[in-house]
């Protein structure tokens, strides 16, 4: 509870359940909350999920690998080029297929990019449900120059289809290094107008900072990952700590909050962890567009029949808003025994409850921004 | 820590708790009844400090064969991983709930009752989460069938027009 | 202006003409739409809204109230559940109100289509649709070209003379 709600004393008002959703500009899509109120306090909130429960794991039990690619795009929509990432991922470590280089730089610079997109809509929205207009315009108009390159590369706006098991769908265009070092050269100079506009605005800050404290233990047992532990001060990349694709070859740092303007681990934090790793992601991009090996087929590894041998397999990577798994079995057909996808924001979000309790109605918009949740992925 | 040593150390401190399974698995296997045990000592025990629960994963043998959950650890201080498996009856078998050692549990085991139809034990809330309260049956069972009509509304595809 | 007018006086400011063609024409000039992001497409109608596309030159505006809007932008997956939602908002809407379906989930089921045991299959299941915008996600400069199909429609209708 906030400093300034403990002077004003014990006030017990009557006992009232607020709905806020499925329909509400604020809730990010269409998640329902029950919320049980003292006055404007908030004392337990219950979050309704499954909205959009689109049935995810049975499509895959119908269909072939491959075809499963398009359905993880609908997943995280916000972030469709990590998705396919890392279930392409842990498909070729089930059917333990070598990549040629030039597949994994590629893949390293349009997830990298993709991350930057994800972000730039956390910014954005984050940004309207604290009441500012302009940030979310400011953040589309450079959104939608990573979604042109994407455009470029594959075809699609939005869900690209485009990292295949065992290689992509298409090669880069070209010119793509040139374009692509003209954005990241534009973009990082928008960084520092985000910083004006919203990081380090009084309004913004006196809404975020000291609000939904998140401490280290609580986000650990709840599977909190992503920007939302980092906030809290923990130090854990799944690219650094658990190096998969050719991260390790980088030379960048993980995001951590610090407190700066607040307690560790407030919805300040978690913001400001996206907007470093914005930063940070230019830092790839940049060196995998310089590394980038000019040779290589990106069908070559393609395998002619995906059919992964009998077992199962757990494999996670970082997705902008947390640690994405997946939990395939195989019985060695071409179709997946079980697919389980453990998303990152389903266990963002279940930590709702423990961090917006004492809180005013109003800032449960702030903690809800701040954790960025993306409905698609948490109903699936 | 290697998979063999943490098999004696929880055999030694739970006995009889981990059904032998092949060498190279890769994971153990859990009785139901020592779960609540052992998922305590995992969490707790110095040398294993699981302290994060990654993923709990629900699956259906089909109409003849078993449930079981896949329950993913991973220690953020020691850095090692954990698959535990428990497999249960179909018609009546329970798993004791590990929502109050982790809380994300909490939702996980939510999420598997309501697709896979898996029953935990002494969980706080437990009750569908993804699918409406008044739905029928599980759909990640391989024997289920999608019903016609939901409050009215027709659910399997509707072929008229389309063929 | 493209007011099918019988006479213009040009002197004096006055305009002959019908009056279903002037509420017509200052109905199909300001849609606000009901802001209802269900899936990957409200992604898509917040970026039709957003500068690069520019949706509020057409007169279109995000409202977050039924009561305010005149058109739905049903934008994505209805699932069973949300699909009692959708209809009382639609309910709640005053008349005279247009439904917009954009993407194929909307329109058809899309993907989702054949083992989706928790999709409505199209959102005209349920409230009558008036224009369908195709594609997974369909892009802006398409929902564009719903909501000029859906001025089109407007523009034909008689409002004084009660429609059937």
């Amino acid at each position: 509870m906030s400093e300034a709600l403990k002077n004003f004393g014990v006030v017990k008002a009557e006992e009232m359940v607020l709905n806020m959703g499925p329909q509400h500009p604020s809730t990010h899509g269409v998640l329902r909350l029950r919320i049980r109120t003292d006055g404007e306090i908030v004392s337990h909130i219950e979050p309704h999920i499954g909205y959009l429960h689109r049935c995810f794991e049975k499509h895959c039990e119908n269909v072939t690998y491959p075809q499963v690619i398009p359905y993880t795009d609908r997943c995280d929509y916000l972030a469709s080029m990590n998705n396919n990432h890392v279930y392409a991922m842990a498909v070729e470590k089930l059917m333990d297929i070598e990549l040629p280089e030039r597949v994994e730089y590629i893949r390293v610079i349009v997830a990298e990019l993709q991350r930057i997109a994800s972000h730039l809509m956390a910014l954005g929205a984050m940004g309207l449900d604290l009441g500012g207009v302009t940030p979310i315009t400011w953040t589309f108009r450079d959104r939608e120059r990573i979604l042109d390159l994407f455009e470029y590369t594959c075809g699609a706006r939005l869900l690209y289809n485009y990292i295949w098991i065992g290689g992509l769908s298409h090669d880069l265009p070209p010119k793509f290094v040139q374009y692509a070092n003209e954005f990241l050269d534009y973009f990082e100079k928008q960084i520092v107008e985000y910083d004006r506009i919203l990081t380090y605005n009084k309004i913004f800050v006196e809404r975020t900072a000291d609000v939904g404290v998140l401490p280290v233990d609580v986000a650990i047992s709840y599977g909190c990952s992503g920007p939302v532990l980092r906030g809290s001060g923990v130090n854990w990349d799944l690219r650094k700590n658990e190096p998969y694709s050719i991260y390790d070859r980088f030379e960048w740092e993980a995001a951590v909050g610090k407190g700066e303007v607040g307690t560790l681990g407030d919805c300040w934090d978690r913001y400001w962890v996206r907007v470093e790793e914005m930063r940070q992601s230019v830092r790839i991009v940049r060196q995998a567009l310089a590394q980038l090996p000019k040779e290589g087929d990106v069908h070559a590894a393609i395998p002619k029949k995906i059919r992964p041998p009998k077992g199962e397999i757990y494999f996670r990577a970082e997705n902008p808003k947390g640690d994405l798994g997946f939990y395939i079995i195989s019985d060695g057909s071409p179709v997946p025994y079980r697919l389980k996808m453990r998303s990152s924001t389903f266990c963002n979000l279940s930590v709702l409850n423990e961090i917006a309790r004492g809180w005013m109605i109003s800032d449960v918009v702030a903690i809800l921004g701040s954790l960025d949740i993306v409905l698609g992925e948490i109903d699936r | 820590m290697e998979l063999a040593e943490i098999i004696t150390r929880v055999n030694t401190a739970v006995p009889g708790a981990i059904v032998p399974t092949e060498d190279d698995a890769g994971f153990i296997q859990v009785e139901p009844k020592h779960w609540l045990k052992v998922a305590q000592l995992l969490k707790d025990d110095p040398e294993l400090r699981f302290d994060s629960l990654m993923c709990i994963t629900g699956v259906d043998e089909g109409p003849e064969g078993r449930l079981w959950a896949a329950y993913n650890l991973h220690s953020m201080e020691l850095l090692h991983k954990l698959e535990v498996r428990i497999f249960v009856n179909r018609k009546n078998g329970s798993i004791p709930s590990v929502a109050n050692l982790w809380r994300t549990a909490d939702w996980h085991e939510r999420e598997a009752y309501d697709l896979i139809g898996i029953k935990f034990k002494g969980h706080p809330d437990f009750r569908r989460i993804l699918l409406p309260y008044d739905w029928e049956g599980h759909p990640l069972r391989k024997d289920f069938e999608t019903p016609d009509y939901y409050r009215g509304m027709p659910v399997p595809k509707d072929k008229r027009g389309w063929e | 202006m493209d007011l099918s007018l019988d006479h213009r006086f040009e002197k004096d400011n006055i305009l002959v003409g019908k009056l279903d063609d002037l509420i017509n024409w200052a109905r199909s000039n300001s849609q606000w739409y009901f802001q209802f992001g269900l899936a990957c497409c409200a992604i898509e109608m917040i970026a039709a809204a957003q500068p690069r596309h520019d949706l509020e030159r057409f007169g279109a505006m995000p409202r977050a109230s039924p009561r305010q809007s005149d058109v739905i932008l049903v934008s994505g997956t209805v699932t069973l559940t949300m699909a009692t939602r959708v209809k009382r908002l639609y309910y709640q809407m005053a008349d005279p109100k247009y439904i917009i379906s954009m993407g194929s989930c909307a329109n058809s089921g899309g993907p989702y289509w054949e083992h989706g045991y928790h999709v409505l299959k199209g959102v005209d299941l349920i409230i009558p649709v008036d224009v369908y915008v195709p594609g997974c996600p369909p892009r802006p400069e398409a929902l564009i070209e719903g909501l000029l199909e859906l001025r089109k429609k407007i523009r034909e209708e008689t409002p004084l003379r009660k429609v059937s």
